[in-house]
């Protein structure tokens, strides 16, 4: 491994990203525009808001970091630069450290402007340091990073990466307890949810608008988050080959 | 068939490649000089950009030995002293030609200042700051060879580098071509363009996964008693 060479991935993808405007600006704005949005439709029920949109920073990076990250591993795949890059004296994880690198930046800009709307603007009460929401919400989206990276092996078009979108990330959407608590739910989802990595993301999130420190239970949360995007991680680079 | 070279650059015996349960590959054997322009010439579907793919290490043999500078295909130590240009284009199109060359720069430990010789060599001096996406055809071709140049890697495999290039601009990278096989540069370089094998300095000819012919553009033309490189081709499939 080369930090000159992982430094070197993750600079290049983030200038990828800095001719594109129109895809960078969409990853900054989006979610401070449906935080404001969702405020709206709790019109009358502030309280109700301030409980479940902290709950969203766990949730926003890792949607937005698995598609940008599965659709450019695709393009890496299928334009022959992954196969030239092979060729070269470069090891996979440099190739896979820059992406999670340059993604885990852009996630931060992301998240701090969110911070900024949610706490600074809508008067979100957040019991937790804005540092713990903000490692939250990175772990979130190096999670939704290394599951882009993982599944992209298994797309041969964009349609098909797009779609991964719904089968991997909402099933977890609708299990991680934002729209009913997992106690609620029957014993098969439960037992689904509990093996399935946003849950513990959300319940991060959760973690600080309740606590006013790093309890317990967010430092497990965390691990959990961290681990899961680490083992994923090793996985999606497995899927890289250097001989087919 | 072309003389043995004392110091093989490349030597492949009874190379099969099967993908998908089918031969593309059909028992190849090879042995290259250092310091040579290999021309590898056939019609699309022979399995020239499988041959070059297995050069490069990218596709695992599945019998037979190929070695490149007396290491075994796919090594490890080779991917230093391997230049590679792909057959699609192989660069970032939302990245500039300077951006492009900068990062392959990085990845093969090249030195910075090389990137303007680069440019040079291939004549993209005046495009180095525009996006790749906004070239021609034949310009990005050109910064796929660009790439493929950086290391100055002693051996190089480029999969059809002058398609799209315009005639003049063509003849210059021919130059170029054998300026570096002057300077001990071994290349093998793929191509359906048939009037560019008289550049080569030997040729091979696949056909079906086999070794129609290997030896230089002269002999190849005397023994079909052909005019061009053309002419001998479509005697020897004839024949075959």
């Amino acid at each position: 491994m080369s930090i000159t060479k992982t430094i070197g991935t993750a600079h290049r993808v983030l200038n990828q990203l800095r001719h594109d405007h129109r895809t960078l600006a969409l990853i900054i704005l989006i979610p401070c525009i449906l935080l404001i949005i969702f405020r709206f439709v709790f019109q009358n029920q502030q309280p109700m808001f301030q409980a479940i949109a902290p709950q969203f920073l766990g949730i926003f990076p890792l949607i937005i970091m698995f598609i940008v990250t599965s659709v450019a591993m695709l393009r890496e795949r299928r334009s022959g630069t992954l196969d030239r890059l092979m060729t070269m004296p470069m090891s996979k994880t440099d190739f896979v450290f820059g992406y999670m690198l340059a993604f885990s930046f852009l996630a931060l800009i992301q998240v701090v402007l969110a911070c900024v709307v949610l706490l600074g603007f809508l008067d979100v009460p957040v019991a937790g340091s804005t540092v713990q929401v903000i490692v939250a919400a990175l772990g979130a989206a190096l999670l939704g990073t290394a599951l882009g990276l993982f599944v992209s092996a298994f797309a041969s078009s964009e349609f098909q990466a797009v779609q991964f979108m719904p089968a991997f990330v909402l099933p977890q959407l609708l299990l991680c307890g934002l729209f009913a608590p997992r106690t609620a739910m029957a014993q098969p989802l439960q037992w689904l949810a509990n093996v399935l990595p946003m849950t513990y993301s959300v319940d991060a999130m959760k973690q600080t608008t309740q606590q006013v420190d790093w309890t317990g239970d967010f430092i497990r949360d965390i691990a959990i988050v961290g681990g899961f995007a680490i083992g994923v991680l090793a996985l999606g680079a497995l899927t890289i080959r250097r001989q087919e | 068939m072309a003389k043995n070279h004392p110091e093989a650059a490349m030597s492949i015996k009874n190379l099969v490649v099967a993908k998908a349960g089918k031969d593309i590959l059909r028992g190849i054997s090879l042995h290259v000089g250092s310091g040579r322009v290999i021309g590898l010439l056939g019609p699309s579907g022979a399995g020239k950009t499988t041959l070059i793919r297995t050069i490069v290490g990218r596709q695992k043999p599945t019998s037979g030995t190929i070695a490149v500078m007396g290491r075994p295909a796919g090594s490890a130590t080779l991917r230093k002293h391997i230049g590679y240009m792909t057959q699609g284009i192989a660069a970032y199109p939302d990245l500039t030609v300077a951006e492009n060359l900068r990062y392959f720069a990085t990845m093969t430990d090249t030195p910075r200042q090389r990137i303007e010789e680069v440019l040079a060599e291939v004549h993209m001096q005046a495009k180095a700051q525009q996006l790749v996406s906004t070239l021609s055809g034949g310009e990005q071709s050109r910064l796929s060879l660009g790439i493929a140049l950086l290391a100055k890697a002693p051996f190089l495999v480029l999969d059809e580098p002058t398609v799209g290039v315009d005639p003049l601009l063509r003849q210059q990278l021919w130059e170029l071509f054998s300026k570096l096989a002057r300077s001990g540069t071994t290349l093998v370089i793929s191509s359906h363009v048939m009037d560019e094998a008289e550049r080569c300095d030997e040729l091979v000819l696949i056909r079906d996964g086999q070794i129609l012919a290997h030896e230089t553009p002269q002999e190849l033309k005397q023994r079909t008693g052909s005019r061009t490189v053309e002419e001998s081709f479509l005697k020897l499939v004839k024949q075959s």
